[in-house]
Order: structure tokens, then C-alpha cells, then sequence
């Protein structure tokens, strides 16, 4: 007969993710890399908004999408279209992309450096919330399609997010959607978070959205000039030494 | 239904535990599932049953410890209780609450043999 015992564990059950995350997100700082993780239901416009993001950027930056889906390589199919690197990772059956998922398209899509990349998560407000990627933030994107009581049916993205993009803003005028009681619910949720409108098909508040990507980028930079100095200081300190 | 990747992340805990403490099997996990994390108690135990034959784990009982959500009001400056994310605080009616606690999903002990 074996002796029963009772063993402490007291370990987070998002542990293996989250060891994951910050392998990620570590390499993502040594490489000035700023990863962006869009989440949104289904047909938000996700796919769209990207597109248009990033053949916009990828003049005077370098950018890169990983791009998440059930099936299919469509999306990615898209955004190459635009002659941006892209990779497809497909979950099979699973709902959400993991950290683990991401540092292997990181390695076998040769992410650059200082760049942006794009993470387009699985079409679902529920479950990517509580998988970190290791990125620098989460954008959480409503269409006004959809019901303005999203952030309140879904809070936990919202809760999640740094971000709210309000897609589709030029069909507004055809839409019964409450703008405002959309971002009262926001805010309910998140206090803190920012809110930018656009319509991904006229163009309409683009602009804010790459203010809001080159004010995360230029954080990501100074962190990695920051190390770069320290590490040639020391460099420069041995060498002093030694001469 | 990412209560499934959950509870594969419980196992693949306790496997891992199961060659550091030395045991070969689990008869009861004590889980710590906070009022406002992001998965829903029972469904995990559905999942848990699911697929816990096979493992260190089979057969084992599973007892979810709920732990209440907490948040501070930034209106009124208090430490109170909230249930869901949207709760307004239960104090001043303030819909300005910063979560700080309850959203914690923890394996806390395990009965072993």
C-alpha cells in the first residue's frame, strides 16, 4: 500500500505559455522588434485593415505579419500580395495562438530587425485574451457592424487590450451603432484605453493608427539604443582595460 | 474552447511534478480559479474528465477553489469586491475599477501517492 501525501504545487496553469512569452518577448527587445497582437471577432476587418497597414508602412519600415487562422493560408496569401513577408500559422482545432506557435514562425519567418511585426490572431473574442504572445500590446478591433455592446459581452479582451480600433466608421451614417455607448462600455471595462476610429477602405483616422504604431515603435528603439550604449560601453571599457 | 489547452497545461504540470516530488499518481488537484479569470469552472471540469485517463492524473478528483474578484475604485479610493469585470463598485455606483486580483489560474496542491 502506497502512502498518500499532499505535495504545494502553487503554479500558474498558463505557466508553459507565459515561459514562452517572455522567450519571445526577450527577443523581441534584443531586436528592436515591436509585436503587435490584433484580436477581433470574425469579420471585423482585420485582414483588410492589415493589408492596407502595411503596404502603407512598408516604404519606410520593415514589417512582417504572422498571420492565425483555423485553415486555409488565405490571409497570408493576402498580405504577400503586398509584397510583405507573411506567415500562416493554422491551429487545426485550437481557437487562439499560443507563445510557443509564435517563436517558431518567428524563427522560420527571419523577423528583422527594428521592425514591426503583426500578429492577426484567430477571429475570437474570447479565448486570445488570456494567451500572452510575448507582444508589446494587444489591438483590440470592433467593426461598427457589430454590436456596440461587444466590450461588455467580451470584457475580457477589452480588459485585455491597449487599444480599441472602431473598424468601419464610414458605414456609419447607414448604422444605428452608438459610438459613444460603445466607448462608455469601453472604458468600463479598461479606464485606460485608447480608442482610435477609422474605416479601413476610405482611409478615414489612418493616421492616428500610425502615430499610435510609431509612438510604441519609438519606445521599443530607445529601449534597444539604451542597450546597445550599455553593451559598447562595456565593450569599450574592457578594451580601455586591456590596452 | 481553450478550457481544453488548459487543462493540458494541468497535466502537463503535473507530469513534470510527478518526476520532481517523486509521485506516480494524483488522487485530488486543489485549483485556484479566480472570479474573473478567463475560464469557466465547469467547463474545465469537463475537459479535466475528458482526458485525464491515460495519466498521472487518472482517475483523480478535481476541486476547484473560487477566489472572489478584487478591484480598487478609483473613485472612491476602496478596496471592494466585484463578481464580473463590469460591475459598477458596490460602494459609489463608480464604473472606474482597476482589477486587482481574482483572475489567477493556479494548480495549489495535489494529493498524491
Amino acid at each position: 500500500m502506497s502512502q498518500a501525501r499532499l505535495v504545494k504545487i502553487e503554479k500558474d496553469i498558463l505557466g508553459y505559455n507565459d515561459a514562452y512569452a517572455a522567450e519571445n518577448r526577450k527577443l523581441f527587445a534584443d531586436k528592436g522588434i515591436l509585436a503587435l497582437n490584433l484580436v477581433s471577432s470574425p469579420g471585423s476587418g482585420k485582414t483588410t485593415l492589415l493589408c492596407r497597414t502595411v503596404g502603407d508602412l512598408k516604404s519606410r519600415l520593415a514589417v512582417a505579419v504572422i498571420e492565425g487562422d483555423q485553415q486555409t493560408t488565405f490571409d497570408a496569401d493576402r498580405i504577400r500580395a503586398t509584397g510583405v513577408p507573411a506567415l500562416q500559422v493554422n491551429t487545426g482545432k485550437g481557437c487562439h495562438l499560443d507563445a510557443h506557435m509564435i517563436g517558431h514562425a518567428v524563427g522560420k519567418l527571419g523577423v528583422a530587425d527594428d521592425s514591426v511585426l503583426f500578429v492577426e490572431n484567430v477571429g475570437n473574442l474570447v479565448c486570445p485574451a488570456g494567451f500572452d504572445l510575448g507582444e508589446a500590446a494587444k489591438v483590440v478591433i470592433l467593426s461598427v457592424t457589430e454590436g456596440e455592446d461587444k466590450p461588455l459581452k467580451y470584457p475580457d479582451m477589452f480588459a485585455a487590450a491597449e487599444l480599441m480600433i472602431l473598424n468601419k466608421v464610414d458605414l456609419l451614417p447607414h448604422l444605428s451603432f452608438d459610438v459613444d455607448r460603445c466607448v462608455r462600455y469601453a472604458r468600463k471595462i479598461n479606464p485606460a484605453i485608447r480608442l482610435i476610429e477609422l474605416s479601413a477602405t476610405t482611409g478615414q483616422g489612418l493616421d492616428a493608427w500610425y502615430g499610435w504604431i510609431d509612438e510604441k515603435r519609438q519606445a521599443v528603439l530607445s529601449d534597444r539604443a539604451l542597450a546597445l550604449e550599455t553593451k559598447l560601453a562595456a565593450v569599450r571599457r574592457t578594451l580601455a582595460e586591456g590596452a | 474552447m481553450h478550457e481544453m489547452a488548459l487543462t493540458e497545461g494541468i497535466l502537463r504540470l503535473l507530469e513534470e511534478q510527478a518526476t520532481t516530488q517523486r509521485f506516480h499518481h494524483v488522487r485530488t488537484v486543489w485549483l485556484e480559479i479566480g472570479e474573473l479569470s478567463t475560464v469557466d469552472p465547469e467547463a474545465l471540469r469537463f475537459c479535466f474528465e475528458a482526458i485525464r485517463s491515460g495519466t498521472v492524473a487518472e482517475g483523480a478528483a478535481l476541486e476547484i477553489i473560487r477566489t472572489p474578484g478584487q478591484a480598487y475604485c478609483m473613485d472612491c479610493a476602496n478596496a471592494v469586491h466585484v463578481g464580473q469585470r463590469y460591475d459598477p463598485c458596490p460602494d459609489c455606483g463608480g464604473d472606474s475599477l482597476q482589477v486587482t486580483g481574482g483572475d489567477e489560474m493556479r494548480v495549489k496542491e495535489v494529493e498524491v501517492e
